[in-house]
């Protein structure tokens, strides 16, 4: 990769050859996923079969011992750092929903919000107007605008999921990494989760992590299963659902 | 038949040899001391030279008394007397005491005497019976290059029979010729080689500033020995420091391995950490006390009595703190170390009101007193022993993780605390027991620190930082990175040390430390994997 | 509809508003207690009481600093007394400077310590000390540089928590060792003192006593203004948002360290002002203000009055120091470590929040209440 082409793939993301070993555990084992722009596809498997992993490495929390890591073709994201990587364009939401629990829901938005992330830029900062709408249309999609002056801390599970979704609809990026969405989540809630998604999906790349089969079945995208740190079936989820291997090691019958 | 006689003639010369040659030095040590009578110059010259020559073994207090002007003689009686230190009157050829006659004349030296005085008393010390005295003449000698020594050396290095002694003679004598102008030069050659093999400070100065007009092979061979010894001088003063190094290193293991455990299982750094070593310290004060007034003899085992009790003192005080305090501040690492703070000026202002603000006298036993010497390095045995006793902490440390019940749980607990807590493990219990094994080391440390450093309410504040830099630099949750951590930070200081001077080699340490964080923030042996992120 | 109000009524609220009322009226009503009342009034401050005083503010000042960068960034620094006593030192060399002829030695240029040592002339950094405005910029410089290299190194390293605090605590007791040497050119052991003149006012004087106690305050009172305004913006979001999940704040793609170094240094700075302001006042600046203890004294002053408020790190730190100096000057001096110790344990134990704290979450609470009684139940936590 010593010489980099301008665009080397016409992929969103695209990731060849990715291997990491904590201690000697495999977690990643040469692991290859090609996401093209304004695709969302699902990830299934086991524990441990590196699918939060495999997001860590996308967002640059761990670096690889091997591989590529490329995103839209230009950037290598395996030499950047968090902050950089997410200033790219690249959003997440935790498995674990983790929110800004002394700031209020108002605060966490606009902390999130699209802006200019630089020390100084923000030592002298009054929302402008646009930005108060944004704001108050994120508040009117997750449904919180009864609640925006809440402390984060004081919301229950399913509202701080939602909080999360909100915050990666502020920060507006290109590509989404949903870990576990609908997890503590009522039926309606899913279902509601699910049509969000499918809404955003619209303009933005989508990866989405998630054990609720009944989910990914709505979400009616192609289907990536890890195990053991690789791919081990891709397709439609009728096709997964049905591969032998998948039924062995995550589906079980 | 013949041939008999001749054997027998033979047996007979010797016979009457080791008879007759005490009677002939007898008598010559008699006339050389009468010579002292005459109070004549030339005279007392001649009974110096006797004296020394003779081999009598009162020749050297004899010689001595001159010198310090204690020597007296009766013109009269012609017999002469020797004041002793004590004051007592001594029979110069006996020894005896005897009352003192009056009109006893001092012997006058006058400075070409004098001379002749010191040069005896050189040579007389070389023959003394006391191997230790032989030795220490034949050095001081090295050191005078005096060539009028040079005889007696010959003589003594005939007789010689101890090793080091015999060595110690030989250099002396090839410091005079290689200084003497008219040595040979082959002589001088050999003489370099034996300086070259001596090869300290004093042989680097013996081979430096030759005369001038030596021959210039002499020279040459002279400026490789130079090189060599310095060479070698190099490698031992970084054996030296190696030595300091593993000894610094050892107390900093000491300190830290209990810190390393605790902030390994529970992630909380226990600022009260040095005031459990200073418990511990105290500790062995205490029976050190009470061995002095109850039953001295069992001294040398004060030590042994004192470990584990400061072991129990020390665990008891930790797991107290822990039940009591820390316990309650879980998950908030900052406050514990300001709580743990708190606790630290309470006990260190506990033990200054009850003991008293200064330094507490704490003896060594007999088995950690003294030193001897490697090659060109002193090692002292209190740090050699610290070395030792540290080592085998360690390794017990190790077995009870390796293989004991609490060991098992409590490296479960330091790699994931929510995994080990929901396989069952009393995570609480871990802590506490944790937290007193900590602690009890600490107090350990405190036994062995109280030998060699002061024993006062400060002692523990020194070890804090640095303990925690050895658990930092050695990655947390690995006692083979403390080990590593503490003997490496402890080498690199003493290394430091003669070129910066102390200060600022813990500074140069310090900024170190910072920057090897950018590389591995982690530390050299860290743990990795999701559960790490916290 | 949103509640947005101009940046101005955000920093300087009631609180805010009521502190520096308070600031102000002891800045006045002190000395004009000691300089107008006669010394038989009830009410007349002697003049050692204004430099006591004087003391506080300063202390105060550094309190606040810290809880700038603890209560609202998570930076625990065990090192804070460093900057201090570097700001301390800046205006020492001024001072010394001042004295000219009239040191024991009477040398025109070199202080009397150099004298002694045998010095022949002035090191190079000491250069430009007798200036004033030179020595206040070095004031702000020589902590602001040190932190800045420090924080560049600490921070890009991602050393968080504990780490830091206790790398913080090496780096001022590394410090302390280097100030003690005499070939620091520091005046090693006995520190710098011996003081006569500020600004050709005699330092002894009680009228300088007085302008330096009115200093204090207004360096209090602009620093709370300037930290503030920093903690009301967007910039405080963040900062807050930093200290309670640091790695979630990458991840939505703010450079945290950055963030960090800047107030870092910043705080740095505060507590270097600090410590200018109180050498004169107290006379003397030697190598114990580096001693590690002073620096986390200074953490449970902002501890007591409630981290992440501000107004509490001031309250605390004068509470605490006049506890100090009530029982060091009596009988009880030696208990004063027992209950400071105990000070230690229970604040972190039974009083997190601290008093300024405890008093606001209670008050919000409450509102809060009050609130859902008045029927707002959509408000009410789910839990």
């Amino acid at each position: 990769m010593s010489e980099m082409d301008p665009r080397l793939t016409t992929a969103q993301l695209y990731l060849n050859g990715v291997s990491v070993s904590f201690d000697g555990f495999k977690a990643l084992n040469n692991l290859a996923l090609t996401v093209e722009p304004g695709e969302m596809r699902a990830i299934i498997g086991p524990n441990g079969a590196g699918k939060t992993t495999m997001m860590d490495v996308i967002t640059g929390k761990t670096r690889p011992d091997d591989g590529d890591v490329i995103f839209e073709g230009t950037r290598d994201l395996t030499t950047l750092d968090e902050a950089t990587i997410a200033n790219l364009g690249i959003g997440r939401k935790f498995q674990k929903p983790t929110v800004f629990e002394m700031h209020s829901v108002e605060d966490n938005l606009i902390l999130a919000l699209k802006a200019d992330r630089r020390a100084f830029a923000n030592l002298r900062w009054s929302e402008t107007a646009p930005e108060m709408e944004r704001i108050e249309s994120i508040l009117k999609t997750i449904r919180m605008t009864a609640t925006r002056h809440r402390l984060a801390g004081s919301l229950s599970h399913g509202q701080k999921q939602w909080l999360e979704i909100g915050m990666l609809l502020a920060q507006e990026p290109k590509l989404l990494l949903v870990d576990e969405p609908v997890a503590g989540m009522t039926d309606a809630e899913t279902h509601q989760t699910a049509e969000l998604l499918k809404e955003i999906n619209r303009e933005k790349t989508v990866i989405v992590v998630e054990h609720d089969m009944t989910f990914v079945r709505a979400l009616g995208v192609k289907v990536t299963c890890l195990h053991e740190g690789s791919v081990l079936a891709e397709g439609s989820i009728d096709q997964v659902s049905t591969d032998e291997r998948v039924i062995e090691v995550y589906l079980g019958r | 038949m013949i041939r008999f006689c001749k054997v027998l003639a033979a047996l007979l010369l010797a016979i009457g040899c080791t008879f007759l040659a005490p009677s002939v030095r007898a008598q010559s040590f008699d006339e050389a001391l009468q010579k002292f009578t005459t109070d004549s110059f030339s005279d007392t010259g001649t009974a110096i030279e006797g004296i020394a020559a003779s081999g009598n073994p009162r020749a050297a207090e004899i010689i001595g008394a001159l010198q310090e002007g204690r020597l007296f003689f009766h013109p009269e009686a012609r017999k002469v007397y020797i004041r002793s230190a004590d004051g007592r009157t001594l029979d110069a050829a006996t020894g005896n005491a005897v009352n003192e006659p009056s009109g006893l004349k001092q012997v006058r030296l006058i400075n070409r005497l004098r001379g002749m005085v010191q040069a005896a008393m050189g040579s007389l010390t070389l023959q003394s019976p006391n191997p230790q005295r032989r030795f220490d003449a034949a050095q001081a000698v090295f050191k005078s290059r005096d060539a009028a020594a040079l005889p007696a050396l010959q003589g003594a290095l005939a007789r010689e029979t101890e090793t080091r002694v015999r060595n110690a003679l030989a250099e002396a004598r090839a410091a005079i010729i290689l200084h003497s102008p008219d040595a040979k030069e082959t002589d001088k050659i050999d003489a370099i080689s034996v300086l070259r093999e001596r090869g300290d400070q004093e042989a680097l100065a013996t081979l430096s500033g030759l005369p001038a007009g030596s021959p210039p092979s002499v020279v040459k061979l002279a400026a490789d020995a130079r090189s060599s010894i310095e060479y070698r001088l190099a490698i031992w003063a970084a054996v030296q420091n190696a030595w300091y190094g593993l000894s610094l290193g050892s107390v900093l293991l000491l300190a830290a391995i209990g810190l390393a455990i605790t902030f390994g299982v529970m992630g909380v750094i226990n600022m009260a950490h040095g005031e459990m070593v200073m418990l511990g310290a105290y500790t062995t004060f205490v029976v050190q006390e009470i061995i002095r007034a109850h039953n001295p003899a069992l001294f040398d085992y004060s030590l042994a009595i004192a470990v584990p009790l400061a072991f129990m003192v020390a665990g008891a005080v930790g797991i107290l703190i822990e039940r009591g305090i820390i316990r309650f501040l879980y998950g908030r690492p900052l406050e514990t170390l300001l709580a743990t703070w708190g606790i630290s000026l309470i006990l260190q202002q506990a033990v200054r009101t009850y003991f008293g603000p200064t330094n507490k006298e704490v003896g060594n036993p007999t088995w950690m007193s003294g030193a001897f010497e490697v090659g060109h390095i002193t090692i002292t045995y209190n740090r050699l022993w610290i070395i030792v006793f540290t080592l085998a902490v360690f390794v017990a440390l190790l077995a009870l993780l390796r293989f004991t019940r609490i060991g098992l749980e409590m490296r479960a607990v330091t790699q994931n605390r929510t995994m080990a807590a929901s396989m069952g493990i009393r995570t609480s219990r871990v802590d506490a027991l944790t937290f007193g094994l900590g602690s009890g080391i600490a107090g350990i440390a405190g036994v062995a620190l109280s030998q060699i450093d002061n024993v006062s309410p400060n002692l523990g504040q020194g070890y804090i930082i640095d303990s925690f830099l050895v658990v930092v630099f050695g990655g947390v949750g690995n006692l083979w990175g403390t080990l590593v951590g503490a003997f490496t930070l402890g080498i690199a200081n003493k290394f430091l040390e003669p070129f910066a001077g102390a200060v600022l080699a813990k500074i140069a340490i310090l900024v170190f430390i910072i920057l090897f964080m950018q590389k591995r923030p982690r530390g050299l042996f860290a743990l990795k994997g999701r559960a790490v992120e916290a | 509809m949103a509640r947005r109000n101009a940046p101005i009524i955000r920093t300087l609220d009631k609180g805010a508003m009521a502190f520096l009322f308070l600031v102000a009226v002891a800045a006045i009503a002190i000395p004009a207690a000691n300089l107008l009342l006669p010394p038989s009034s009830p009410f007349h401050v002697p003049t050692y009481l204004v430099a006591l005083f004087g003391k506080y503010v300063c202390y105060a000042l550094l309190a606040l600093s810290i809880d700038l960068i603890w209560g609202y960034c998570g930076i625990l620094s065990l090192g804070h007394g460093a900057f201090f006593a570097l700001g301390g030192y800046a205006m020492g060399m001024y001072l010394m400077r001042q004295i000219g002829t009239r040191g024991v030695y009477a040398d025109p240029i070199l202080p009397d310590f150099m004298v002694f040592l045998n010095w022949k002339e002035l090191p190079v950094f000491w250069y430009g000390f007798q200036h004033f405005p030179y020595a206040m910029l070095m004031v702000l410089l020589a902590p602001g540089a040190l932190a800045f290299v420090f924080g560049w190194f600490a921070f890009r390293s991602r050393v968080t928590g504990v780490y830091l605090s206790i790398i913080t605590q090496a780096m001022t007791f590394a410090l302390m060792l280097g100030f003690f040497r005499n070939n620091f050119g520091f005046g090693g052991n006995n520190g710098l003192t011996d003081f006569k003149d500020i600004l050709g006012f005699n330092v002894q004087a009680q009228s300088t006593r007085n302008a330096l106690f009115i200093a204090s305050c207004i360096a209090l009172a602009l620093c709370f203004i300037v930290c503030r305004a920093l903690v009301t913006s967007k910039f405080g979001k963040v900062l807050v948002a930093i200290r309670d999940a640091e790695s979630r704040t990458r991840f939505l793609g703010y450079r945290v360290e950055s963030y960090k170094l800047f107030v870092w240094t910043l705080s740095a700075c505060m507590a270097g002002i600090a410590g200018a302001l109180y050498v004169p006042q107290v006379g003397i600046i030697n190598p114990s203000e580096f001693a590690p203890g002073n620096s986390i004294e200074a953490v449970i002053w902002v501890a007591v009055g409630g981290r992440g408020t501000l107004t509490g790190a001031v309250l605390g730190a004068i509470l605490v120091n006049y506890a100090k100096t009530t029982f060091t000057s009596g009988f009880l001096a030696e208990y004063w470590l027992f209950l400071l110790g105990g000070l230690f344990i229970a604040v972190t134990l039974f009083l997190p929040r601290g008093i300024v704290g405890t008093a606001s979450h209670w008050w919000r609470e409450r509102r809060d209440r009050d609130d859902a009684v008045a029927g707002d139940a959509a408000a009410r936590p789910a839990e």
